[in-house]
C-alpha cells in the first residue's frame, strides 16, 4: 500500500501536529510482542518519502476543493479546517470572544521571538516601557517560558518562545516570521557597536545660525 | 478642529517610542530627518493633555521629554560647538540623536511584525484542528494548587519562619532586600534546572524574614499563574514543588 493514505489516517486522528520524525516512527517503531503483519515492509520507509506524501496531500485537498487543508505548525503536520469556515466551526464549538493577545504583548512578543533567548531588560530596551505585567500574560498564557541564564552581572533569567507561541500563529517555525535575517542582522550590528547609518543624512543645517547681535 | 485634534492624539500609546513614531508619521517626515523641534513641541503637548486629564504618564515618557529637550538643545548649539560635542560623543556615546533614531528605526520593525502577528493571530482563529481547538484541556484549571490547600501551605511557610528565627540570632544581618519578582524568576529557574524541589529547599538559604515571604509570596504568586504546583504525597508530609505541566 502507499504510505500516503496511511498518513493521511494518522494525521486524520492524531490530536496534535505530528512531524515527519513522528510520523516515520510510526512505521519503523517495533517492540510489540507480535507486531501486525500489516506493519512489516514499511520499517524502511523515510522522512523525505513522508514528507513527499504529505506535500501530496496537500495538493489533493486543493484540487478536490476540500474544506479542510494539511497545515504545517510548529514543526508539525496537522489537518485542520479553512479558515473561511471559521464562522460555522465558532458556532459549533461556542466560541465567542476568543481572548486576543493586546498590542503590547503582541509587541513585546515580537521582540521576543527575533531576539530570544532575552533578557527583561533587553526587551526593555527596544520598547522603552516597562514589560513585567506583559511578561506575565504571556508566560500565563503558556506563550513564553524561561530558557535559562544570560552570563551579564545578576545572572538575569532568559525568555523564549514555546511550541505553543508557534500554534498559537500558526507559524512553521521561526524561520516562518517576517524579515528575520534582517532583525536578527540589525542586533548583530548593534553588537558591533557600527557608527550609525551615514552621517549624509545630518539635520539639514540649522534653520540660519543666529546671527550673533543681529538686533539693528 | 481642536476636539478632532484631541480624539486623535488620545490614542492609546504603548509607550513614548510608539508616541514619538506616531508624532512623526503624523507629520510626514522621514524618520531619519526628524524635526525635532516641532516633534518635541508636540510630544510636550501630548503629555500636558495627559496631565489635564489626570492620566497616569509612566516614568518612561517623562524620560523621553528629557530625551528630547536635550537633543533639541544641542541642535541649538552654534555649529562650531556642536561639532565639538558631536567630537565628545564619539568617544564617550552615542550622539543621543541617532541613539534615538536608531531606537525609532528598530522599534518600528517590531511593531510591524506585532501587527502582522496579530493579523495571524486573527486568522489562526477561524482555523479548527480535529480536535476543536483545544478546548478540551480542563481540570487542572479548577485545582491550582495541585493536591494540597492553601493552609498546608501557609503551614509550612509558618514552621520556616519559626526555623529561621532560631537561625537568625546566630547570624550576622545583612542589609539586603529581595524583590518577590526576583524570587518568582529565581524559583522558576530552579525548576527550569531541576524539575522539581522541595517546599524547605527553597528556603534553606534565605538569611532573613523579609527574604522568606518575598519567597512564599512569590511561590504564591506562581501557584496562581499556573506555572508550578505544589504537591504532597503523603498527608502531612513534605510539600514539592513542581513545574506546571505545559
Amino acid at each position: 500500500m502507499n504510505i500516503k493514505p496511511i498518513i493521511e489516517a494518522l494525521l486524520f486522528a492524531a490530536r496534535k501536529p505530528l512531524s515527519p520524525k513522528e510520523l516515520r516512527a510510526v512505521f519503523t517503531g517495533g517492540g510489540d510482542e507480535k507486531p501486525d503483519p500489516a506493519l512489516a515492509g514499511y520499517k524502511r520507509v523515510k522522512e523525505a518519502e513522508i514528507a513527499g506524501a504529505i506535500e501530496e496531500l496537500k495538493v489533493d485537498y486543493i484540487n478536490d476543493d476540500r474544506s479542510f487543508m494539511v497545515a504545517e505548525v510548529a514543526g508539525g503536520f496537522q489537518i485542520v479546517s479553512k479558515p473561511d469556515f471559521g464562522p460555522w466551526l465558532k458556532r459549533l464549538l461556542n466560541v465567542d470572544r476568543p481572548q486576543r493577545l493586546s498590542p503590547s504583548a503582541l509587541e513585546t512578543l515580537a521582540i521576543i521571538a527575533y531576539r530570544q533567548p532575552i533578557t527583561r531588560n533587553e526587551m526593555e530596551a527596544v520598547r522603552g516601557v516597562n514589560v513585567d505585567g506583559v511578561l506575565r500574560t504571556l508566560l500565563e498564557r503558556g506563550l513564553v517560558k524561561i530558557t535559562g541564564r544570560s552570563g551579564l552581572p545578576g545572572k538575569p533569567i532568559q525568555y523564549g518562545t514555546t511550541q505553543a507561541f508557534l500554534e498559537h500563529f500558526g507559524l512553521r517555525d521561526l524561520e516562518d516570521l517576517p524579515a528575520i535575517e534582517e532583525l536578527r542582522r540589525l542586533e548583530a550590528k548593534k553588537q558591533q557597536a557600527v557608527p550609525p547609518p551615514a552621517p549624509a543624512a545630518e539635520p539639514p543645517a540649522p534653520p540660519t545660525p543666529l546671527p550673533s547681535g543681529g538686533n539693528p | 478642529m481642536v476636539e478632532n485634534d484631541y480624539k486623535v492624539r488620545l490614542e492609546i500609546f504603548e509607550g513614548p517610542l510608539d508616541l514619538l513614531l506616531y508624532l512623526i508619521k503624523k507629520t510626514e517626515v522621514d524618520i531619519y530627518d526628524i524635526p525635532i523641534e516641532k516633534v518635541t513641541k508636540q510630544y510636550l503637548e501630548y503629555l500636558q493633555l495627559m496631565r489635564m486629564l489626570n492620566l497616569d504618564i509612566a516614568g518612561e515618557f517623562l524620560v523621553m521629554a528629557a530625551t528630547l529637550m536635550l537633543i533639541k538643545s544641542r541642535m541649538l548649539l552654534p555649529a562650531e560647538e556642536r561639532a565639538e560635542q558631536q567630537a565628545r560623543d564619539e568617544t564617550e556615546e552615542e550622539e543621543p540623536r541617532w541613539a534615538l533614531i536608531r531606537q525609532l528605526v528598530e522599534y518600528k520593525k517590531f511593531k510591524d511584525v506585532a501587527a502582522h502577528l496579530g493579523k495571524r493571530e486573527l486568522m489562526q482563529e477561524q482555523v479548527f484542528p480535529r480536535h476543536g481547538g483545544g478546548e478540551i484541556e480542563t481540570g487542572s484549571a479548577e485545582l491550582p494548587l495541585g493536591d494540597i490547600s492553601i493552609f498546608d501551605l501557609i503551614n509550612a511557610f509558618n514552621e520556616t519562619l519559626k526555623r529561621a528565627a532560631r537561625r537568625e540570632n546566630l547570624r550576622e544581618i545583612f542589609e539586603e532586600t529581595f524583590s518577590v519578582s526576583d524570587k518568582l524568576e529565581e524559583i522558576l529557574w530552579t525548576l527550569s534546572e531541576k524539575g522539581a524541589v522541595r517546599f524547605h529547599d527553597l528556603f534553606a538559604h534565605a538569611a532573613s524574614r523579609g527574604e522568606i515571604v518575598a519567597t512564599f509570596l512569590a511561590l504564591l504568586e506562581l501557584i496562581r499563574l499556573k506555572q508550578i504546583r505544589a504537591r504532597q504525597r503523603v498527608h502531612f508530609g513534605e510539600i514539592e514543588i513542581v513545574k506546571a505541566a505545559a
